[in-house]
């Protein structure tokens, strides 16, 4: 059984269909990339999956159970990991705070939290994680101190905090310099080699071509095409879709 | 070692202060403790978790109204005490119900329109509340020999409990629970997001923010041995508002500066009623439109202030 | 039925009151998201105005009507340069804030300058009741419920046929195409409360007969109004006065029916059951979340 399965997931905005019928498998360990034109219905798929928003109709399955219309933070908290297009931090709190707030959730119980302190595994980590994103000198600042890039990295970090079994990127280096851009390949690279296993929308080809091994692309919400990089590439559907097919 | 020294020095000048007021001063002081722990309340659930509840008064008199009728029934006030807090805390929680889909505007009504339907409720259900005319002789508590029953006696309880009321919310802010307040109310979608629960922080937020305000009614009703609606209206949850609004909202300091301006303000100008409302309705525009952090952040620059001036004059 | 009837044609011509109120709610917050706490003040401030023109200063009617209009314009104005300007970019909760403020300095501002009693103020219309077979009913109802309906009336046309109505329209479907259409947004936003407080001041000179004239008037009245506003659906003018029947039929017919003793209090149960069943309001457009 595939980590993540879609079965016939659309979502209708009004009259618009921004996801039509879409069946979509990630296999455990997979790295996968899912691309399209803007407004292709990409970001959408990602909301409707974790529950944003509910879609209009499809079944969604986790670990071979069904969390479809599950609320988004349970969704969150069976061990899927998930950035937002528009970057979502707590700009008012505190990097490091923000760090811990992204993990604090998936441990105890809710009375539980009122009366202990962040586990000293969790500190240790959310160090790590900044430290290799070069951001740990920051971790007293105020989220909204920092520039684009730096936010985008915390938002990176912050879903990695729990280790999610499943997660799910949205253009996780876009805006990210180039340098910083080979860091976080090599480091989704790692965390897969560990066992995690990667959805991400990107629309830079470099980044998609070098770490997926498996591309899905998507025009108008529907799965116009599905395969391995090389065949993507060549695949004159999708040539049509990004290019407009000439009349 | 300063601070505490500093906060050392403050409760051994409220221990004191009896000492040198009067009967109807002390009184202010006393009240003020009251008003201290349902302005804590609401800047949990306004301040820091940012869901608008213009009902505390509510709150409020659900904690008086149950220490009322249940001393009059012969129940301890020790039993009764932690009893009005929960008792206002499981209402707070089914008020919450609506701040899971409305925000702001809508939630601010709302929760005006419970506030005016628990006062209707208070006024017209005499059978349980008293109507209009309330409950009166309401006793004050007393612990093997030691009585509670004196002015005096009494307002040392209220300091107790007052500071109480402040530690436990320091702890609380500084909680997780804390941390998922402010999440909630800075970002929701981001809290989401990581696996916050909106549908418990939330609820939690006003049945924490309420059982505050229940256990401020519970001291209140003992405080003025007798209550009656008049002391829960709408306008007494404006009030609530206008102290966390003043202090500075998300800030420990703030409902207790704003409590004691809100408080004792009127009496040390001697000021009618109106006047004062009306100077504190301009004070509310004033912050909103020049100091939207509320006074702390006067405090705020004291603080930073007077360390920088020792350091110049070496 | 006569008894029915007669509730009906009290209940329609206090609820068309309300609705006007609910309108100007309405405007101002399609065009600038600001929901004003204070509009109960804005009618409950002409309403001394008028008492000051006409029955004080003893200016006739029509000048006095006028004079009241143009003072409620003003503080429209006045009330968009100095405060709402600077909160809007604050958020919701910052301008529900000020502008309870507002309506607290307005209320007992007026409590303090003038009086805390209850002004009476002559009726507009005969009350002398007219009897139509079993039916007996005041002429008053029935010449609110015409004028105000043409006010109305004028007012939509107004919104729909004129220039400046179709920018205002443009406003509150997009600020930002407006401004890409050349329609100069902050002007609009300043005529949108401009014409929100003349709205409440004209409501102000058809209720004071009935309600009298009382500096905590405005709490009664601010409050029904957004009330009315959210039963019957903030998105649209229709959806105001709707809203305003609703509540004006609901709390007559209760009082009638039910028991007066929860009068006031049923409008608020009324609120919280349209929140739970449609919450979007009896004829409002459900927006999509996100």
């Amino acid at each position: 059984m595939p980590l993540l399965e879609t079965q016939k997931m659309t979502k209708d905005f009004y009259k618009l269909r921004a996801v039509s019928q879409l069946d979509f498998q990630v296999e455990r360990g997979e790295i996968v990339a899912v691309i399209g034109p803007n407004g292709s219905g990409k970001s959408t798929f990602f909301n409707c999956v974790t529950h944003i928003y509910p879609a209009t109709a499809g079944r969604v399955y986790y670990q071979e159970r069904d969390i479809t219309g599950l609320p988004t933070d349970k969704i969150i908290r069976l061990g899927v990991g998930r950035t937002f297009q528009l970057i979502q931090l707590f700009l008012e709190m505190t990097v490091f705070e923000n760090m811990l707030l992204s993990v604090q959730e998936h441990r105890g119980t809710l009375l539980s939290r009122l009366f202990t302190k962040d586990d000293s595994g969790d500190v240790e980590r959310a160090h790590e994680i900044l430290e290799f994103l070069y951001i740990s000198h920051l971790k007293d600042e105020l989220a909204s101190n920092l520039s684009y890039g730096q936010q985008k990295l915390l938002d990176f970090g912050m879903v990695l905090m729990p280790r999610p079994e499943l997660v799910l990127l949205d253009e996780p280096t876009s805006g990210v310099e180039m340098e910083m851009r080979g860091r976080i390949m090599d480091y989704i690279r790692e965390l897969n080699k560990q066992g995690q296993t990667f959805v991400v929308i990107e629309h830079n080809m470099d980044v998609v071509m070098n770490l997926c091994e498996r591309i899905i692309v998507l025009d108008y919400g529907e799965k116009i095409a599905e395969g391995r990089p090389e065949e993507i590439q060549t695949n004159q559907r999708v040539i049509d879709a990004y290019f407009g097919v000439e009349e | 070692m300063i601070r505490w020294l500093f906060w050392g020095i403050i409760v051994a000048i409220l221990c004191v202060l009896p000492r040198f007021l009067g009967d109807y001063t002390l009184y202010v002081v006393s009240l003020t403790y009251v008003y201290v722990t349902v302005a804590i309340g609401l800047n949990l659930t306004l301040g820091y978790a940012n869901q608008v509840s213009l009902c505390h008064a509510s709150f409020f008199g659900i904690g008086a109204y149950t220490m009322g009728l249940l001393l009059a029934q012969g129940w301890s006030f020790w039993l009764i005490l932690p009893l009005s807090g929960i008792f206002a805390g499981l209402f707070g929680a089914v008020i919450g119900f609506p701040a899971l889909k409305w925000k702001d505007h809508y939630l601010a009504l709302i929760t005006i329109a419970i506030n005016i339907i628990t006062f209707f409720v208070m006024m017209q259900e005499s059978w349980l509340t008293g109507g209009p005319t309330g409950v009166s002789g309401i006793t004050r508590p007393s612990i093997g020999s030691l009585s509670f029953t004196s002015d005096i006696n009494y307002y040392y309880l209220l300091l107790v409990l007052f500071i109480l009321a402040i530690l436990a919310s320091i702890w609380i802010v500084n909680s997780k629970w804390g941390r998922a307040f402010r999440a909630i109310g800075l970002n929701e979608l981001a809290a989401r997001g990581h696996g916050i629960s909106s549908f418990n922080y939330k609820l939690l937020a006003f049945a924490v923010g309420a059982f505050f305000a229940g256990v401020g009614g519970g001291l209140f009703a003992p405080l003025l041995r007798y209550i009656s609606p008049d002391a829960f209206t709408f306008f007494i949850s404006l009030e609530f508002l206008i102290m966390i609004v003043i202090g500075g909202m998300g800030r420990i300091e703030g409902p207790i500066i704003g409590a004691i301006i809100v408080v004792m303000g009127p009496e040390v100008l001697r000021m009618a009623e109106a006047a004062y409302l009306i100077v504190y309705s301009l004070i509310l525009i004033l912050v909103m439109l020049f100091m939207r952090g509320g006074l702390v952040i006067v405090l705020d620059r004291l603080r930073e202030a007077i360390p920088a001036r020792i350091g110049s004059r070496r | 039925m006569a008894n029915f009837i007669q509730l009906l044609i009290g209940g329609v011509s206090m609820g068309i009151l309300y609705g006007v109120v609910a309108i100007g709610f309405v405007l101002l917050w399609q065009t600038s998201q600001t929901i004003n706490f204070g509009q109960g003040e804005l009618v409950m401030v002409p309403m001394f105005l008028m008492v000051a023109l006409h029955i004080v200063l003893k200016i006739p009617f029509w000048p006095s009507f006028v004079l009241t209009l143009l003072g409620s314009g003003i503080m429209g104005y006045l009330f968009e340069r100095l405060m709402i300007r600077k909160l809007l970019p604050g958020g919701v909760l910052v301008i529900v804030i000020a502008t309870l403020g507002l309506s607290g300095f307005l209320r007992y501002g007026m409590q303090i300058a003038w009086t805390p009693q209850t002004l009476f103020f002559p009726h507009l219309f005969s009350t002398k009741p007219i009897e139509l077979g079993d039916i007996i009913f005041s002429p008053e109802d029935i010449w609110n419920i015409v004028l105000i309906s043409v006010i109305i009336i004028v007012l939509h046309l107004c919104i729909k046929r004129t220039k400046l109505g179709m920018a205002m329209q443009a406003v509150a479907q997009s600020r930002e195409t407006a401004e890409l259409m050349g329609i100069n947004v902050r002007h609009i936003i300043t005529l949108v409360f401009v014409l929100n407080s003349v709205l409440a001041g004209t409501a102000a000179v058809f209720a004071a007969p009935i309600f009298f004239v009382r500096y905590d008037i405005g709490i009664f009245l601010g409050v029904k109004a957004f009330v009315a506003a959210i039963i019957g659906g903030f998105n649209q003018i229709r959806g105001a006065l709707v809203g305003g029947l609703t509540v004006g039929l609901a709390e007559t017919f209760a009082a009638a029916y039910i028991t007066t003793a929860y009068r006031d209090a049923f409008v608020m149960i009324l609120l919280l059951v349209v929140l739970l069943i449609k919450p979007e309001g009896i004829v409002g457009i459900k927006e999509e979340a996100y």
